[in-house]
């Protein structure tokens, strides 16, 4: 052997996994953390069950993270296959090649325990994912991760996930000192005892590669003046709702919103506001509504499940135009679906699930630095336009870390004091604009204000009515509110030329794999772009005149829609993707979709494919092919 | 100092004294020998008593008969939507404790739909008047079983006559952890009534009242028709809701420590003879929003702008 090779890559997709509660997330954290000290950009997502106690060794126990680093940054989305998967058992391991989202030639490295494992099912599950990854490709390295471990602790279950941040250090020729600062980090709420072991764990991790591993990889950083922060989704929106100025979250417990909550729990009241944990979905919703009517400003957290209970206050904010913001952090669905996994399907839901007519502004954010902006565009035009603003986020975006620039918090706006002043007897509650539809609102405590708002139809006076007329002009002023905003909007922008053969259109968090996608086809002289379309409700300007400069118009969603291979599909049978759905309603236009519920982020290769696929003229096929119901593997807990 | 000298000495040497007209917005429009009539005159009166100015009260409401309160009252007023009115109360108070709040619910839309919400509340224990007025019916969708219509009685659900046994509400609230204050009064009872809204409206936390009340259209023959022929108990204590003599002809006064939480509750499992007045009141609990609002004091700008930068430094690479 003449000594370890050192590989130069541009970037690399580290996948670790382990059994639910071994500790494979922490050990990612971390060493995410560490590479985003090193300066690499960075986007992370979380591989996570539903349950807190899965089965073990199971493939529905799988529970870990995925890591994309670069020299770049920004990283804007998850990317394509993984070069590289670190597993605690066969298991963890087999889920991901049953997800589809590991290279054939992949790096393995792999806990060796169960070679020689008493149970015999787990020797013989383990040569049969160890022989299945050989033959597709993989490389698989048998790692001691247990037996090292115990050399340092008792109990090999709190540890092994440190000893693999060790480990990935090596792989990956990072500073093991940098780890060492993360590590008591991660850990400050600890003991020093466990901290001191953590590092220890870890330090050994480190050598066991240093000494073990014939090839290393190294993944260098573009040095960088520009300052950076990386967090979640949810951090991001939580970081966002105060610098936004806002006084009080309402919310219920739901994946996979609640993290926000619980970070804004531990801030807010430094900042004198507090988190409201309500009794339920719509009380949550209902108390957000009272404080804001109050003229404090509050926002809702919640994911569908929730949104569909909130619906008939949504309905009341829209009628008493009293200023709301509500996230929407989307989730699989319906129903229950998968909690903890991304789909995009409320965006129909958010636009009409409220009964009646009832406009309202819906936005979406599409990486995690704009969750951190978002709520400070919502809240400026809530309040403006005394609206019900609905901005959606979602698994991917919640959950996943991604490095970007520090917001630069000097420049939030100071809040003036709230409004009391007098205002003459006869000022209307609803003082229309008949262009606009806009008015001013009235805040408890205003005298001569005095007045009901009511979620009846009313009129100017605020005053119940039931004619005709008056039901029209109030439809009217609420509607016009939207057009009103509209005009401000900005055409979006095109990412490639402004005309082709195919423009794909995408909205919230699969805009950095649809822009991947498009950059890696035009390298090879296709024609397409693509657009991202943040406002949803107003849709912004111009559309039709992009869309007419392209042979073909295809939106790029997480959502379901049949396909055209399906078995009676039909033109007039077909069910679009949601996005499609709208903009075909809009534009009047043949717009196609690809749309799919993977339960997983989009990957910038699939959508390549999908592109040359429809420049082939054999498009819109999403592989539907019959799961196999495979007996579980035995576990020790049946 | 006799109310009537008060009176004089409001109207003569304060400069914001205000009068009942201050208090009045529309004419109502419910029916005839609707007991809402007499819960509307009433908050009025308590108003104008405690000199309040109507631009520091709120009135929040869900749907249903009762609900229309807030349009008759000449306070800011939301009317919201069926059984919701205590998360937007909640929400008022959270946001203001500077505000005054006045919540009117009936019967189906505070112990049906609004039934989570109104256990809910009552441990929040948030500072607020809550008036439940119970007609035993759904009267504006027309004549549908609630959950305190009679068992047997029959409706345009239960045309064979309802089946179940009504629901006690006294005995749920009283059982609710953090309860601070429970009345029950009727609208045949005026003076009773204004006595129980004026010792709510003092109260600082949750004052539960439940109203008695008939609805002369669809529900005439509740409580007796209303109240001729219901037996009532009137609690007696001197910080409870003074009986005056003339009520006694309705029933018997009975003793009765409204601090003492196991009297409250054996009391409150008790629906006929139906005890009336005060029956639990705790004056030393903590209200929700004041719990929430002592931590969480905003910061001035250039502080705020400090710990937002300090914070994020938490998540600089």
């Amino acid at each position: 052997m003449s000594g370890p090779r050192l590989v130069r890559l541009s970037e690399s997709i580290v996948e670790i996994v382990s059994d639910a509660g071994e500790g494979a997330q922490k050990a990612a954290v971390s060493f995410a953390q560490v590479c985003a000290k090193a300066g690499n950009g960075l986007w992370t997502v979380e591989i996570i069950p539903s349950e807190i106690q899965p089965p073990p060794h199971t493939t529905g126990s799988a529970s870990g993270n995925r890591i994309r680093l670069s020299e770049k940054s920004p990283v804007t989305n998850v990317g394509n296959l993984a070069d590289v998967v670190l597993a605690f058992n066969e298991m963890a391991l087999l889920s991901r090649y049953e997800a589809g989202t590991v290279a054939d030639d992949a790096l393995v490295l792999i806990d060796d325990q169960w070679a020689e494992h008493d149970i015999e099912s787990y020797r013989k599950s383990y040569r049969e994912v160890l022989e299945m990854v050989r033959k597709s490709g993989g490389t698989v390295i048998e790692v001691p991760l247990e037996k090292e471990t115990l050399k340092h602790v008792d109990n090999p279950q709190r540890g092994k996930n440190m000893f693999a941040v060790g480990l990935l250090c090596a792989l990956y020729n990072k500073d093991i000192e940098i780890a060492k600062e993360v590590i008591a980090g991660v850990f400050k709420k600890k003991k020093q005892i466990v901290i001191d072991t953590a590092v220890k764990l870890a330090v050994a991790g480190f050598q066991y590669g240093l000494e073990n591993l014939e090839t290393r990889f190294e993944v260098p950083a573009i040095p960088t003046d520009v300052p950076k922060v990386a967090m979640n989704g949810n951090t991001a929106l939580a970081m966002g709702a105060v610098a936004a100025g806002f006084d009080l979250c309402s919310m219920y417990p739901i994946t996979p919103a609640t993290s926000a909550s619980h970070v804004l729990s531990e801030i807010f009241e430094d900042f004198g506001g507090f988190v409201h944990q309500a009794e339920d979905e719509i009380a949550a919703i209902g108390v957000a509504l009272g404080a804001s009517y109050a003229g404090k400003t509050a926002l809702t957290i919640t994911s569908g499940p929730g949104m569909a209970l909130k619906t008939e206050f949504q309905g009341l904010s829209v009628m008493t135009e009293t200023p709301l913001v509500i996230v929407d952090v989307q989730r699989g669905g319906p129903s229950t679906g998968l909690p903890t996994k991304i789909e995009q399907g409320d965006l129909l839901h958010a636009l009409y699930g409220t009964p009646g007519d009832a406009p309202k502004v819906v936005m979406a954010a599409s990486t995690i630095e704009e969750c951190y902006y978002i709520l400070s565009v919502a809240k400026k035009i809530a309040e403006e336009f005394r609206m019900l603003v609905i901005v959606l986020s979602d698994a991917n975006l919640a959950t996943g870390q991604q490095l970007f620039t520090r917001p630069d918090v000097s420049k939030t706006p100071r809040r003036p004091p709230l409004d009391l002043s007098p205002v003459p007897e006869d000022t209307l509650p609803y003082d229309w604009d008949s262009q606009t539809g806009l008015s001013n609102r009235l805040i408890p405590g205003q005298p001569g204000g005095m007045g009901v708002i009511t979620s009846l139809n009313h009129d100017r006076n605020g005053k119940a009515c039931y004619d005709s007329e008056r039901n029209q002009r109030g439809h009217q002023m609420r509607s016009r509110k939207l057009a009103a905003l509209q005009q401000s909007l900005n055409p979006p922008a095109i990412h490639g030329e402004p005309e082709g053969d195919l423009l794909l259109v995408g909205w919230g968090s699969t805009k950095g794999a649809i822009e991947e996608a498009v950059d890696m086809a035009r390298e090879e002289g296709i024609s397409v772009s693509s657009i991202n379309i943040q406002f949803l409700s107003p849709l912004p300007p111009g559309l039709k005149k992009i869309f007419s400069r392209f042979k073909k118009v295809m939106t790029v969603e997480l959502n379901y829609s049949d396909d055209w291979d399906d078995p009676l599909i039909t033109e007039e049978s077909r069910r679009y993707g949601q996005l499609a759905w709208v903009l075909r309603a809009a534009v009047l236009m043949d717009i196609d979709c690809y749309a799919k519920v993977p339960g997983r982020p989009l990957m910038p290769v699939e959508i390549l494919d999908e592109i040359k696929n429809q420049l082939n003229g054999k498009g819109g096929a999403v592989s539907g092919k019959e799961p196999i119901d495979e007996p579980q593997p035995a576990t020790t807990n049946s | 100092m006799s109310s009537i000298i008060q009176e004089c000495l409001d109207e003569s040497c304060a400069i914001h004294s205000h009068t009942l007209e201050d208090y009045q917005s529309e004419i109502p429009r419910w029916c005839k020998g609707c007991g809402d009539h007499g819960v509307l005159a009433s908050l009025q009166r308590v108003m104008r008593k405690n000199n309040v100015d109507p631009e520091n009260v709120v009135t929040v409401s869900g749907i249903g008969c009762s609900s229309r309160l807030p349009h008759y009252l000449k306070t800011y007023g939301f009317h919201g939507i069926h059984g919701r009115a205590l998360p937007i109360s909640t929400g008022v108070r959270l946001a203001r404790p500077d505000l005054k709040v006045i919540v009117t619910m009936g019967d189906g839309d505070c112990f049906s739909i609004g039934g989570n919400h109104w256990l809910h509340a009552v441990r929040y224990n948030i500072n607020a008047v809550v008036l439940v007025l119970d007609n035993e019916i759904y009267a504006l969708t027309k004549m549908q079983v609630s959950p305190t219509t009679p068992v047997g009685q029959r409706t345009n659900t239960t045309p064979r006559g309802s089946s179940l046994q009504p629901m006690n509400p006294i005995g749920v609230v009283v059982g609710m952890t953090n309860v601070s204050f429970v009345a029950q009064t009727a609208t045949w009872l005026p003076a009773h009534l204004d006595e129980t809204i004026e010792r709510a409206w003092e109260h600082k936390g949750l004052s539960f009242v439940r109203i008695l009340q008939r609805c002369p259209v669809f529900m005439p023959e509740a409580y007796g028709e209303g109240g001729l022929n219901f037996p009532v108990t009137f609690l007696e204590n001197e910080d409870g809701i003074p009986i005056h003599p003339g009520l006694l002809k309705r029933g018997p006064a009975q003793a009765h420590n409204q601090r003492n939480i196991d009297q409250a509750l054996s009391v409150a499992a008790k629906v006929d003879p139906a005890p009336m007045g005060l029956i639990y009141h705790n004056p030393d609990l903590p209200t929700y929003e004041e719990i929430r609002v002592q931590h969480a004091k905003r910061p001035d700008h250039e502080t705020f702008i400090n710990r937002l930068d300090n914070l994020m430094d938490r998540y600089a690479v």
